[in-house]
């Protein structure tokens, strides 16, 4: 059987587990192992966003509007796959300037602004209420439906009892006890509460496992699994309906588009998101892994809504039970005593897990960004001097615990019945959506300013007070109702639910329409027009090009002036405790080279920064500010100075740019010279080699000369025979010498372009005969008979006649100086083929050895005979015929095998 | 007794001129067209004295030079080099082979026939 005591002691059994949990975590935590530093609990945590709204409320929204619940989960799923772009930044932020919750991040990024962090508090709170009031609600309905067992009972039925209101009241302070227990147990610089992370991702665990189990049981228990389950409700008119995708949602697309846009600014907004993502965080890569894996978390959690909805429409009579306790409900009805105790456990978990963490991180918003800021401009009360505040600030947290409750119970009492859950929630969501235009813009536009920044959230909050809070109080009846029906003193333009006539919308999509424009308008209006103070500008540098700063010393190059390491420690240990500020003046000291305590340590403008970001983790940025500024002299930097500072570190970028692009060029440049350097020096050992050879060709023919006419002088009797023989010889090699200086000269113009060639149509049939008959002495001397191969006619080519018989000359000279002596013969033929006429002179000589057949065309490279020596010429005479057969297009080559004679061949292409 | 001088050279026309004035003046001359001829005539009648061309086909006359100086029977044997190739480093070289003398092509006559005829007294 299921009591009141046995339900109580279980569930008090749960928070012990809880306790142990976060206490073994913090104990090693404090050992330096912590258990928490892993993605997976990490992305377990960010699933407190899933509390006894999704627990019970799916399915009550349901079971009423079908696939309605899903933009709830649709929204967080795609704003977590932007926050690659948008956390990571907002993590890096958070991390350099030590951010304690989302109002210490607002405040400090338009300008440490103190009012700015109260009235971001401020609206959190209150905007926060109606979602802890469902907290309480859910906890202490189930409580109530469960005692009852095994009857099943509303409670609501059971009138206004001392009883109801009692459980929620106690379930209010017994929550409150308990986070008091988990989140203030001491105070860390940080604000991490890695005790209570690992007990949130437990608690993850715990409703997510008790959800499935009632999923299962309804599903594969109740009906024969989804097909089944599905077909039966199909069969009810009433519910088909609301199998249509969109059917379910009032308003239709629009209020499917607004709630998810709702749901992606809840995720990162919410407090207690804000909490776990970004204050909680120990690794920023850990994001990359919850990316995936929370959504899976959110499929897994809703599988089963619509299965338990149809199944809770299809087990209880209309109206007879309240949709939001069909997970509670229907293991009731079928006895199922375990499986209901479970539930309550699992709802239990995701109801203490919320509250748990909102009420710590709203808490801490109301120590450090709304009580503290107060108390510290309050001179009378001499805070400055009080030697140790950790007390004092520990204090303020846990009456801000308790009020939080309490609030959120009153909030109960005052409107809990008159709405479900969900949409309690949402107004709780379209609170906190307020923050995304001033957070969003804060760290993407450097042009948001504080008075921007205020103004956007002060309209906003005010049409989201006007539209949703003001209706829920009027319609639980502590505000008259005509005020909806009829608007305020009758004016039908203002009505609450249908401002400035715009009606057919539901509640949450009229609210945000109109809320989103007043803050968006008024945050870009008044940013615009606002100009900005120094501290504004500084840190819109600071968090906007967060990801161009190196380290958290970022901040140090703004500040100027004068103070003592000694008061900044003694500032330090009066917030966070001696031995507190001990280690980070330790570590701040060990990481400069120095050590503490050594009044040496200089105070320059690091450790100032360092000491205001130590302080900022545990007051807020915008008190932290305030206290260093009371122990060192600050020399106020003017806006034009901080202009100069941004501009020198935004030039210093452009600078480096330029630099590393002025290098690649520099290196491209470099390389080029290089070859260009490298060409040059072979072109150098070119035309050395070229006047080396030339000068030795010169020479060997001058040696000749001069020897023999030096003979001819100094020997006057040489006989006759031998004077000319010798004369002969004189006249031959000065031939050569001519020949060679002319043919050195013909190659200079050649290769330098300076050439003059003269075009006409040329017969290749008569230049060969030409030719031929030129050279006909020279083959009658040395008895070599010339056969040609001649076609009747053959097209006419484009070239220089006399450079033609040039290159044949030099062929046919060529080839009578190798032919066999005495037997000689050559044979010319001329083709015409593809275009163009081929011309080939071959010889019967000893041919030419292939190595020597690649480089016979280079200049001063000849193929001798190596028996007889060298052979007559310059060897310059087949490198320009080559020349001139390729300056007209033609190709030149040679064809030989070593015994078998030579063959010459060119070709010249006609049109 | 007559001196041997081997002429060593593959441009025919400066062996004629060569040939005819040492034997004018008086030496046993014998020619050979390239490298290898030159070693096989030193090879099977020592001269007292070798002219050597140094751009000569098969072997140059820096490796005939080399192979002369690497024969102690031949250490009392004379090499002048001749050669169109006339800067600084190539005469160096030839020096260095062991040449006793390097003489740049073209040459004056009398000059060669008196340098010829102070190395072989």
């Amino acid at each position: 059987m299921l009591q009141g005591p046995l339900i109580i002691l279980c569930a008090f059994a749960y928070l012990g587990v809880l306790f142990a949990i976060a206490y073994y975590a913090d104990e090693r935590a404090d050992a330096g192992r912590p258990v928490i530093a892993n993605a997976y609990v990490y992305s377990l945590s960010l699933a407190v966003y899933a509390t006894a709204w999704t627990f019970y409320g799916s399915v009550g929204r349901a079971a009423s509007d079908g696939v309605g619940f899903l933009p709830i989960y649709i929204g967080p799923t795609l704003m977590i796959a932007l926050w690659w772009v948008v956390m990571r930044k907002i993590l890096r932020i958070s991390k350099q300037n030590r951010i304690t919750s989302l109002a210490d991040f607002i405040a400090s990024r338009y300008g440490k602004s103190a009012l700015l962090g109260g009235i971001v508090t401020v609206i959190a709170v209150i905007g926060i209420l109606p979602y802890i009031s469902l907290q309480l609600k859910a906890v202490s309905t189930s409580y109530l439906i469960l005692v009852q067992y095994p009857e099943i009972v509303m409670p609501q039925t059971l009138g206004e009892t001392p009883m109801r209101q009692d459980t929620a009241l106690w379930v209010a302070l017994i929550l409150a006890a308990f986070t008091i227990a988990f989140g203030t147990r001491h105070l860390d610089a940080a604000e991490h509460h890695q005790g209570m992370v690992a007990a949130i991702a437990f608690e993850s665990l715990v409703k997510l496992l008790a959800f499935l189990a009632v999923g299962v049981f309804v599903t594969f228990g109740l009906y024969h699994g989804f097909g089944d389950l599905f077909t039966r409700a199909a069969a009810d008119p009433k519910l088909r309906e609301m199998m249509t995708p969109l059917g379910g949602v009032a308003g239709g697309y629009a209020n499917w588009v607004w709630l998810t846009i709702l749901s992606m600014m809840a995720i990162m907004f919410l407090p207690r998101q804000f909490q776990v993502t970004v204050v909680e965080n120990l690794d920023e890569r850990h994001l990359s892994k919850a990316i995936w894996l929370f959504p899976v978390y959110m499929l897994a959690i809703n599988i089963f809504v619509l299965p338990i909805a149809f199944g809770g429409r299809l087990h209880f009579p209309v109206g007879g039970v309240d949709a939001d306790t069909f997970v509670l409900t229907l293991p009731m009805a079928e006895k199922q005593e375990a499986l209901a105790l479970l539930v309550f456990i699992g709802g239990l978990s995701a109801a203490t897990g919320m509250v748990i963490v909102e009420t710590i991180a709203l808490s801490t918003m109301v120590c450090n960004d709304l009580v503290m800021p107060v108390l510290l401009r309050m001179r009378s009360l001499r805070l400055n001097q009080r030697p140790d505040l950790t007390g004092l600030l520990l204090g303020i947290r846990r009456g801000a615990i308790v009020m939080i409750l309490l609030l959120g119970y009153l909030y109960f009492k005052l409107a809990g019945e008159a709405y479900a859950l969900v949409s309690i929630g949402l107004i709780s969501f379209a609170a906190v959506a307020q923050f995304a235009p001033v957070v969003l813009g804060g760290i993407f536009w450097k042009g948001g300013t504080r008075a921007g920044a205020l103004c956007g959230l002060l309209a906003g909050f005010a049409v989201w007070f006007y539209t949703l809070l003001l209706p829920a109080l009027a319609r639980s009846g502590w505000l008259p109702i005509g005020l909806l029906e009829q608007g305020p003193f009758g004016i039908a333009l203002l009505k609450p639910l249908a401002l400035f006539g715009l009606s057919g919308l539901d509640q949450i999509t009229h609210a945000m329409i109109w809320s989103m424009l007043a803050n968006i308008g008024a945050y870009a209006g008044v940013s615009l027009v606002a100009s900005p103070s120094v501290d504004e500008h500084r840190q819109a540098s600071l968090f906007v090009d967060v990801f161009r700063q190196a380290g958290e010393g970022g901040g140090a190059r703004f500040w100027r002036g004068t103070a003592s390491a000694r008061e900044l420690y003694n500032l330090l240990a009066r917030f966070l405790g001696g031995a507190a500020a001990d280690d980070a003046f330790h570590e701040y000291a060990k990481a400069h080279g120095g050590r503490w305590p050594d009044d040496g340590l200089q105070a320059d403008a690091e450790l100032v920064h360092y000491v205001e970001v130590q302080l900022a983790g545990a007051i807020g940025s915008a008190s932290a500010r305030v206290m260093v500024a009371s122990v060192a002299k600050e020399e106020a930097l003017s806006i034009d100075e901080l202009r100069e500072v941004l501009d020198e570190a935004s030039q210093i970028v452009v600078y480096s740019h330029r630099l590393e692009q002025k290098s690649r060029e520099l290196e491209a440049a470099t390389a080029e010279l290089r070859a260009a350097n490298e060409q040059l020096k072979q072109l150098d050992r070119m035309k050395d080699d070229f006047v080396s050879t030339v000068s030795h060709e010169l020479r060997t023919p001058l040696t000749s000369i001069r020897a023999f006419t030096q003979i001819l002088l100094e020997h006057p009797d040489v006989d006759a025979e031998q004077r000319t023989k010798f004369l002969g010889i004189i006249t031959k090699e000065t031939e050569r010498l001519t020949r060679l200086i002319n043919q050195v000269l013909d190659l200079s113009k050649i290769e330098s372009g300076k050439a003059e060639w003269r075009e006409s149509r040329v017969d290749m049939r008569e230049l060969i005969g030409d030719a031929v008959t030129g050279m006909s002495q020279v083959f009658e001397e040395q008895a070599i008979k010339v056969d040609l191969e001649l076609p009747q006619r053959v097209p006419q080519v484009r070239a220089d006649v006399d450079r033609i018989i040039q290159v044949m000359l030099n062929l046919l000279s060529n080839a009578a100086k190798f032919c066999e002596p005495g037997r000689g013969r050559i044979r010319v033929a001329l083709h015409d083929q593809a275009g163009a006429l081929r011309i080939e002179v071959r010889d019967n000589g000893p041919g030419i050895d292939p190595a020597d057949q690649r480089v016979i065309f280079d200049k001063f490279r000849q193929a001798g005979d190596t028996l007889t020596g060298k052979p007559q010429g310059s060897g310059l005479g087949l490198h320009i015929s080559r020349q001139i057969v390729e300056h007209f297009g033609g190709r030149m080559w040679v064809e030989s095998e070593l015994g078998r004679g030579a063959c010459f061949a060119f070709t010249l292409p006609h049109d | 007794m007559t001196k041997k001088i081997l002429v060593a050279d593959d441009e025919p026309n400066i062996v004629t001129a060569l040939q005819f004035l040492l034997e004018r003046n008086g030496y046993q001359v014998r020619i050979a067209r390239n490298g290898d001829e030159a070693l096989k005539a030193i090879e099977s009648d020592p001269p007292d004295l070798v002219l050597l061309d140094i751009m000569m086909p098969v072997k140059s006359g820096y490796e005939v030079c080399k192979r002369i100086r690497e024969r102690p029977e031949w250490a009392g044997m004379k090499v002048v080099m001749l050669s169109a190739k006339g800067r600084e480093v190539e005469v160096n070289k030839g020096l260095a082979t062991g040449a006793d003398l390097y003489v740049t092509k073209p040459f004056s006559t009398r000059e060669l026939v008196e340098k010829v005829r102070a190395l072989l007294t």
